[in-house]
């Protein structure tokens, strides 16, 4: 069925939905629920059976035959030639972020004081800012810096934007020949690079946090490179994208001229491409950023160190101060890269007096000279003044925590001992206790209920892949906390996201709070969090939720504001209450964005499974915590880990699928530029 | 092209800047000159017999105060330049073989470490075993003071089952819980609690943040809460915790780990270093040999830090100046 039949402009509001085309048939929702019943029935009599539980430091052979090939590299250690070339790349990346931390971050012994102090750092971001993206985000650049060091972290904040610095230039380095062979290659090489890329993502960074030490050294080597790794798939995925949608006409039209193949992409689909391609730079710059506390964990320089000291300490104030200004600069570069992008798009369209800006730029240059010869010069623009800013927010953040654990905790002990009785065990008990070749049959049956033949293949070989690794209860245990973490954000989504397009000042007041939500550190709010839940899976739901709710609440705030506003008006002009216009018109309208918002939220919550077992959750998440911490336990870890991409690569086909059987995905007009980007 | 044009137009005014910067960075002076002459004298003067010092600070308080101590008294008195590491048990041991890593100052024992890493364990060598730091671990299971107040008799294993409905939370499937604790500690729990016959279940905590959380809202809203903890921990100091008595431990009952049905034992804390450092002739080696040091000066220093919130050098400093006569033992003076 198509969005306009589903959608009736006519005097209908109240009249039951219009039949489905296809009135003979059941649809998919009855046929899912044929399938649990069934389960259900099932798991009734076999329940406990074969469910395949392993203890806590039990291991399967596999897992051990992975422990003992990490052994076998780690041995050789001092012969494997390649080794030996990451280790001299790794020295390479050390020895580049240490010459960026003397100019802006450390004392350059014998200085007491970096090459350039804060006065002139300051000053020439500031200008930067003003060069690319104008005034507005000049000052946001200034006041940003001003603020890393108000608050006591200059030093910290230079760090975490060198190592971000250096991890993005080489993602861009390594990732736009990549995205350029995503653009142009088949199909079929497409659907390959995007699986790699999907494992990329998915694979918990603690799998390979060890490997990637002994490859390339302990400190901004190991950091930048495992940055690097985790930000490089975004730029990937939407540039390869952008290259890929530059029109089949122009194409066509500049062929004619007969270029060659690499003029065309430099002529033509590149700079077509160069917004989007933008947007890419700018997603990989917010991934990166989003790795500073695991980087931490190998000594690599920046804010990520003193949000992990303060954690463990359990000073949730002095992680919340680094854990905001890492938000404060996610923030600063996210809107300058726009801008800047902009920017240049109104410069090239020739929208710009160039002669009046180099002026403008020439004469501001001046000062910030003056600001950088000062900065060497005194002792005052060197040095950040020590404020008392950090501490205080600190203890004040530590005393609102305290008062908000102390008056709340009995309500929140309520709702979660509610959601765990009710939703959390009854569904794991299902999933988990049903002997594994029911559950694996029932995943089987819904998959083809929901998604059809094509969502059979890839659900087949990632269920064998779980068994095979050797942790399918664990496996289930995860997949269950995610689909009831996926639930929360989708209510959350569906009440802000709707709020946020009909509201313009909701929309305002949200967006912030959101972006602090994906980018804050998860260790920042952890501690809260178990003070008021206890370690249980429903504290990792929740940690979970406050990461992948932003997401999915602004796919569906930008799904229903793309309803056309014409056929709201229609609506409301046969006198639909809002309710009405909201659950007839611009829900169904924008289901494409919801299926979209419901599977981003999935894998986000996928993703945090990691943090889950840091507080409680067991599982796969522990597993995985487990592997990191004990040398012996790596090949459980990595097995863990393994099955995390599996459960991910597996709900997201079958997601996809589903939502490919939709029409409404399928009509251009209304999917959105990063729906396609990423499939 | 156009647009390229543009850019190369912006960009000019940036290179322009970016020379003069370079021009710039010829001067300097005033303080900061003099500051940059002193050190230069220092660093002729001080002649280096101790050279860099990296020092692994593995992620708890007690382990910061004793890396701090070491590194500040290296520091100070020995003119070392001491590099701390954040870094968690195993990574900190790779590091040893290849030069990033010296001195891991507290080990709370770790055979599979010791197997890959320590020569006469069979390991390649890169690390060798440095001695005891003095400390003692204590590992064992721990209630809130509130609970062995008002049940004194909880403080048996053999009562527990008496009480294990009450431990009963959302996690632990009907039965009583048990906290386990941070992946990286020694924990045969599991096992106690099957071959003691124990109606619990161990639901892991996963992190020390969250077990200790977990004892502080127990003890500020009496909660019931059993768990896995050890000290020296500073916790200790702001809120009581009791320990629970369990079968005690003989030689070798904790070989099979399947069949543990007994206390865990004491442990004497380790020092470990890179072999290449150890044999060097850094008078910083001298020093972590001879370090050692209570339970108690080390909860002093991490109290330092978490309750008078003192940065890590600030609090070893002070605890220094108080004990000078300690530090000069481990110098040899």
């Amino acid at each position: 069925m198509s969005a306009t039949t589903e959608a009736p402009p006519r005097p209908a509001a109240k009249e039951p939905p219009p039949p489905p085309a296809e009135p003979r048939r059941l649809p998919r929702w009855a046929w899912a629920l044929i399938v649990i019943g069934v389960w259900i029935l099932v798991w009734s009599v076999t329940k406990g059976q074969d469910t395949l539980a392993i203890a806590a430091r039990e291991h399967t052979e596999v897992q051990d035959k992975l422990t003992d090939f990490r052994d076998s590299v780690l041995a050789s250690r001092d012969t494997n030639p390649v080794i030996q070339f990451t280790y001299q790349l790794g020295e390479w990346f050390k020895s580049l972020v240490d010459w960026f931390q003397r100019m802006i971050s450390i004392p350059d012994f014998p200085r007491p004081v970096p090459q350039i102090g804060w006065v002139g750092v300051t000053a020439v971001a500031t200008w930067i800012g003003l060069a690319v993206a104008g005034w507005r985000i000049a000052i946001l650049v200034a006041a940003s810096f001003v603020t890393f060091g108000l608050f006591g972290y200059w030093s910290d904040s230079m760090d975490l934007l060198i190592v971000t610095f250096v991890a993005v230039a080489f993602a861009v380095l390594i990732g736009m020949p990549l995205a350029v062979l995503l653009g142009t290659t088949s199909r079929i090489g497409n659907s390959i690079i995007n699986t790699i890329l999907d494992i990329f993502q998915t694979m918990p960074t603690f799998v390979y946090l060890l490997p990637i030490v002994l490859f390339f050294g302990i400190g901004a080597s190991a950091g930048v490179v495992c940055t690097l790794i985790y930000a490089m798939p975004p730029l990937i995925r939407i540039a390869g994208h952008g290259i890929r949608s530059v029109s089949g006409t122009t194409i066509e039209a500049t062929d004619s001229a007969g270029q060659t193949r690499s003029q065309r992409l430099r002529k033509v689909q590149l700079p077509m491409a160069r917004k989007t391609i933008v947007v890419g730079v700018n997603q990989t710059i917010m991934a990166a950023l989003s790795m500073a506390t695991i980087a931490a964990y190998v000594d690599s320089p920046g804010l990520g160190q003193p949000v992990l000291n303060s954690l463990f300490k359990n000073d949730v104030g002095g992680a919340f101060v680094p854990g905001m200004l890492i938000v404060v600069m996610a923030v600063m570069l996210d809107r300058s890269t726009t801008a800047a992008s902009e920017a240049s798009e109104k410069a090239a369209r020739g929208g710009v007096d160039m002669r009046q800006r180099r002026i403008v730029l020439a004469l501001t240059a001046i000062p910030v000279v003056v600001a950088l010869w000062m900065s060497r010069y005194y002792t005052w623009a060197a040095e950040f003044p020590e404020t008392e800013l950090g501490p205080k927010l600190a203890d004040k953040v530590n005393s609102f925590t305290d008062w908000f654990v102390d008056t709340f905790s009995t309500y929140t002990e309520w709702f979660k001992n509610v959601i765990t009785d009710y939703l959390l065990n009854p569904m794991q008990d299902l999933l988990a206790e049903s002997p594994w070749y029911v559950s694996a049959l029932a995943i089987l049956a819904l998959a083809l209920v929901l998604g059809g033949v094509r969502a059979l293949i890839p659900t087949v070989i990632c269920l064998w892949g779980l068994k095979f690794f050797g942790l399918w209860h664990d496996a289930m245990i995860t997949l269950n906390m995610t689909l009831v973490g996926t639930v929360l954000v989708m209510i959350l989504a569906l009440v802000f996201g709707v709020l946020m397009a009909r509201r313009k000042a909701v929309d305002l007041g949200l967006r912030p709070l959101l972006d602090a939500g994906q980018t804050i550190p998860p260790f920042v709010y952890l501690i809260p969090m178990l003070a008021l839940f206890g370690p249980t899976r429903f504290t990792a739901i929740i940690a979970g939720v406050v990461y992948a709710a932003p997401v999915a609440i602004k796919l569906v705030a930008d799904g229903v504001s793309g309803v056309s506003a014409t056929t709201v008006e229609a609506s409301r002009s046969t006198g639909a209450t809002a309710w009405q216009e909201i659950t007839k018109v611009q829900l169904p309208m924008a289901k494409g964005s919801l299926v979209l918002a419901a599977n981003q939220g999935l894998l986000y919550m996928l993703s945090m499974a990691v943090i889950g077992g840091m507080v409680g959750a067991g599982a796969l998440g522990y597993d995985v915590v487990l592997g990191f911490s004990r040398s012996e336990e790596w090949g459980k870890g990595a097995a863990a880990g393994i099955s995390i991409v599996l459960l991910g690569i597996m709900v997201d086909r079958i997601a996809r699928a589903a939502a490919d059987k939709d029409e409404v995905t399928h009509n251009p007009a209304k999917r959105p530029w990063w729906r396609s980007a990423m499939g | 092209m156009r647009i390229t044009r543009n850019g190369w137009m912006r960009a000019r005014p940036a290179l322009a800047a970016a020379c003069l910067a370079l021009v710039v960075a010829g001067c300097g002076g005033g303080s900061i000159n003099e500051e940059t002459k002193s050190n230069e004298e220092k660093q002729a003067a001080a002649g280096g017999d101790c050279g860099e010092l990296n020092m692994a600070v593995n992620p708890w308080v007690g382990y910061e105060a004793s890396a701090y101590v070491v590194g500040t008294v290296a520091q100070e008195q020995l003119g070392c330049t001491v590099n701390y590491k954040d870094l968690k048990e195993d990574v900190s041991w790779q590091g040893f073989g290849t030069g990033e890593v010296d001195v891991v100052i507290e080990d709370w024992g770790h055979p599979d470490l010791e197997k890959k890493f320590v020569k006469d364990k069979g390991g390649d060598g890169s690390a060798t075993m440095f001695g005891e730091n003095g400390n003692v671990g204590i590992i064992g299971w721990y209630v809130p003071g509130w609970l062995a107040d008002e049940h004194p008799d909880i403080l048996d294993y053999k009562n527990l089952n008496k009480y294990a409905k009450e431990f009963e939370t959302s996690e632990s499937g009907g039965k009583g819980q048990f906290l386990g604790s941070d992946p990286s500690y020694v924990q045969f729990d599991e096992a106690i609690i099957d071959n003691l016959g124990l109606d619990f279940k161990v639901v892991f905590s996963g992190g020390e943040a969250a077990t200790i959380t977990a004892f502080e809202q127990a003890q500020k809203d009496k909660k019931w809460l059993i768990g896995y903890f050890w000290e020296p921990q500073y916790i200790h100091a702001e809120i009581p915790l009791e320990q629970v008595k369990l079968p005690p431990y003989k030689d070798g009952c904790q070989d099979d780990p399947a069949k543990v049905a007994c206390d865990y034992p004491e442990t004497p804390l380790n020092k470990v270093v890179s072999t290449e450092w150890a044999d060097g002739d850094s008078t910083g080696v001298d020093l972590v040999k001879n370090f050692t040091w209570t339970n108690d000066d080390q909860n002093q220093v991490a109290a330092y830090i978490t309750a008078d919130k003192m940065s890590p050098e600030d609090a070893a400093k002070k605890w220094i100046d108080d004990n000078q006569d300690k530090v000069d033992a481990w110098l040899g003076q």
